[in-house]
């Protein structure tokens, strides 16, 4: 016989509320902020360390900031009669020196257009949902840079010729980023195949172009590119100055493109080149066809990272008298025009907001492409 | 129906074209990619010979022996402008050397603090140190190193003004001015403890170990080095009565007499080479540490270690063996960006042989070799060293 019992609990008992001490904003704070002594010492500390960062950059930006104004005059503390901080005027009045460096200010509407297209393709070719994707990357790779080598440098359909000496800033940077970008991945692949070659002699000879130039700074390779190149190529040969730098930069990112594809060849398991050889494919249809759709798209991640680093190696470019965005930057300092306290803060303020974006968006969408692309797996 | 089986039938290896023989195409490959590499090779030199008589400027290392003219403003070993190119070139490579050493040493140290801290449990703590990666590395070393030296040294006041740290730092347009110690007589007796110390300590740790392994008793190792280190320096310090002694600097007139002067080039390429450098090392020390499973703490926990040890010996250890290959990468990375130097003028190996050297002689093949040739060494020696270490700390499995 079941004993007798005064009382069963026929359903669970509703879960009590924890704490208030563990839940909510105090829960949060407790635990992330404040669980121990040393835990409270570090908030304490970090608090401190990001009011005193932050709020004179705050203040420096938008609230002591002078907004207009036509000369250094207008961003003296004396004609202010307030502390001042960012001289965005200056910005202002350099902005086109910034953007275009020299182009002739009545031409810069083809500067214009090329980064519309640049940008309009762009936007097609990293939004997943876009279709045509290969068409876009067609003209985004093939079409686009033939278009926008005309567009700048001009001399064809009534175009006025514009040297590259007169190119500058953030017009210069991109050039070299974008040529850097697509030169260098179609050679990177190439090296990389031939690193895994079977053929000894192109492997031996990849490998020592890939770690030779990955062994040595950027800054050698552009002067290389600037002062040695010249002298082994005829005289009668005038090569000119922003393509002598862009082949240093090609070279030199290439080398690190490779191993970045490398790692992707790597991660392919054998069977898959087993049965492309089993389907009776040659060598490039097999690579092309079966393992390089493969590998890049694991090492997508990992290409963009090398896009991020040569973007901002474009900056070296300055050494060789190039002037690219921050050496058009360091021009401008001098100008005794806008000498001011605040001036070079300002401008490195505004430069430096212009890299990070790019970096960041890139790094970003880096992150994105590795979240979409590991689903799958 | 019958040409087919006929084909089948006729199974044995029937003769491909010796063009479609893989080993001969191979061979045919390579041995045009040789030939087109010797005739281009052949080609650059012809044309380098007929550019060099066409510049007037005779080829060969001859130059290194001529006197360079040329002023240095840091140098570790005497140096004037009546010194030879070659000489130019050994105090260029030791300015290098030097700022990679420090810029290494203090980027770890650093890295190691915000990757550590990007893993704290205290949200503040774990953001601000997010906040610092992301905003450094996607900046531009240049930029950086222009920012430093331009906007925040350039923008210091002269001597007079100077801003003054704890006492004794200053901070100024022309440089930091640090106290610098000076060593009397008797200092040799000092530094020779310490060697000793050093020494015994080392000496210490390998009995210690010896003695975990045979017997599994331990020994404070850590104690007593710290003691040792500290101890008889200390002692032979007292014993020579303090024959070293801090040097302040003072201000007299328009500049600073006395203490270390670190020159702003060379302040403004350490801060921002260590700055960038541990932001990279911080995303490698996180992932290493990341990649430590979880288990093996509370493994380590539930066997009765301690917070420390748990850290000291199961999750360093293992976190290490992920560490160290991406570590010397970064390692690397620093020393050749270490050639930035030559946008601010401290006077690295780039800066005053590929830069100055190179303007004054015209010697461009030869100096540019010489250069990247150090810069491949270094990098050799590096990972070489790196891959001693790292086969060291590799998982020994079955």
């Amino acid at each position: 016989m079941v004993a007798q019992l005064a009382y069963v609990r026929r359903e669970l008992a509703a879960p009590m509320p924890p704490p208030l001490a563990a839940r909510g904003v105090f829960g949060w704070m407790r635990y992330r902020l404040f669980g121990s002594l040393l835990n409270s010492v570090l908030t304490v500390v970090s608090l401190a360390l990001f009011v005193v960062v932050a709020w004179p950059t705050i203040r420096f930006l938008l609230i002591d900031a002078v907004w207009d104004g036509a000369s250094r005059a207008d961003c003296l503390p004396e004609t202010v009669g307030r502390p001042v901080g960012a001289c965005w005027p200056f910005i202002a009045r350099k902005f086109a020196q910034f953007m275009y460096g020299f182009y002739p200010s009545d031409q810069i509407w083809r500067v214009n257009l090329t980064y519309f297209l640049g940008a309009a393709l762009l936007a097609q070719l990293v939004i997943p949902r876009v279709p045509y994707k290969a068409t876009n990357a067609i003209l985004f790779f093939g079409v686009f840079p033939v278009v926008a080598y005309f567009l700048l440098v001009g001399g064809v359909l009534g175009l006025e010729h514009v040297e590259t000496r007169r190119w500058g800033g953030m017009l210069v940077t991109l050039v070299i980023s974008f040529t850097g970008i697509i030169v260098s991945l179609p050679l990177g692949i190439l090296l990389a195949l031939g690193r895994r070659s079977a053929m000894p002699v192109i492997r031996l000879l990849s490998i020592i172009f890939i770690e030779f130039w990955r062994g040595v700074p950027l800054i050698t390779v552009l002067f290389f590119a600037t002062y040695m190149l010249p002298l082994f190529l005829p005289g009668s040969w005038k090569l000119d100055g922003l393509l002598r730098v862009l082949i240093g930069v090609v070279l030199f990112a290439a080398a690190y493109m490779a191993e970045v594809v490398r790692g992707g060849l790597q991660a392919i398991p054998r069977g898959q080149y087993e049965g492309a050889m089993a389907l009776g494919l040659g060598y490039w249809r097999m690579m092309g066809l079966v393992i390089l759709p493969q590998a890049l798209k694991h090492v997508i991640p990992g290409i963009v990272n090398s896009f991020i680093a040569l973007f901002k190696d474009t900056t070296l470019v300055l050494i060789v008298a190039i002037f690219d965005l921050l050496g058009q930057l360091r021009a401008a300092f001098a100008d005794p025009n806008w000498a001011t306290p605040t001036t070079l803060f300002t401008g490195f303020a505004f430069a430096g907001m212009i890299y990070f974006a790019f970096s960041f968006a890139m790094s970003r969408y880096a992150l994105y492409t590795e979240r979409r692309l590991s689903t799958g797996r | 129906m019958r040409r087919q089986s006929a084909e089948a039938g006729a199974s044995r290896p029937h003769r491909v074209a010796f063009y479609n023989n893989p080993t001969v195409r191979g061979a045919a490959y390579q041995l045009a990619l040789l030939v087109a590499l010797l005739w281009f090779g052949y080609e650059f030199a012809l044309n380098a010979k007929a550019n060099l008589e066409a510049q007037r400027i005779t080829s060969g290392f001859g130059f290194l022996g001529n006197t360079a003219g040329f002023g240095v403003n840091q140098s570790l070993i005497p140096y004037s402008e009546t010194d030879t190119y070659g000489r130019v070139f050994l105090v260029g490579l030791l300015n290098t050397l030097l700022v990679s050493g420090l810029g290494i040493a203090l980027a770890t140290i650093l890295g190691f603090l915000i990757g550590i801290a990007r893993l704290s449990p205290n949200w503040l703590l774990a953001r601000l140190a997010g906040g610092y990666v992301e905003l450094i590395r996607n900046l531009p070393l240049l930029f950086q190193i222009l920012f430093w030296y331009l906007a925040v040294l350039g923008t210091l006041p002269n001597p007079r003004q100077a801003v003054s740290l704890f006492g004794g730092v200053f901070l100024t347009n022309r440089g930091i001015i640090l106290p610098a110690p000076v060593a009397g007589e008797g200092s040799i007796y000092v530094f020779a403890a310490l060697m000793l110390a050093i020494i015994a300590t080392c000496a210490l740790a390998r009995w210690a170990r010896r003695r975990l392994e045979r017997t599994g008793r331990q020994f404070p190792t850590f104690r007593a080095g710290a003691a040792l280190i500290i101890g008889l320096p200390l002692m032979a310090l007292i014993a020579t009565s303090f024959p070293i002694g801090i040097e302040r600097p003072e201000l007299r007139g328009f500049n600073f007499v006395g203490g270390m002067r670190l020159v702003p080039e060379f302040v403004a390429l350490l801060v921002a080479l260590v700055t960038y450098t541990a932001a990279f090392i911080a995303e490698v020390v996180r992932a290493g540490i990341l990649a430590v499973p979880r288990g093996q703490t509370e493994a380590a926990q539930a066997l009765g270690f301690r917070r420390g040890k748990t850290l000291r010996l199961i999750v360093v250890p293992q976190a290490l063996r992920v560490i160290v290959p991406p570590l010397t990468n970064q390692y690397l990375n620093l020393t050749k960006n270490s050639s930035l130097a030559v946008a601010i003028g401290y006077p690295d190996l780039f800066a005053v042989f590929a830069g100055t050297a190179l303007n004054q002689t015209g010697q461009a093949i030869e100096i540019i070799v010489i250069t990247m040739a150090v810069y491949l060494s270094i990098s050799l020696l590096t990972s070489l060293a790196m891959n001693w270490y790292n086969a060291r700390v590799r998982l020994s499995e079955r």
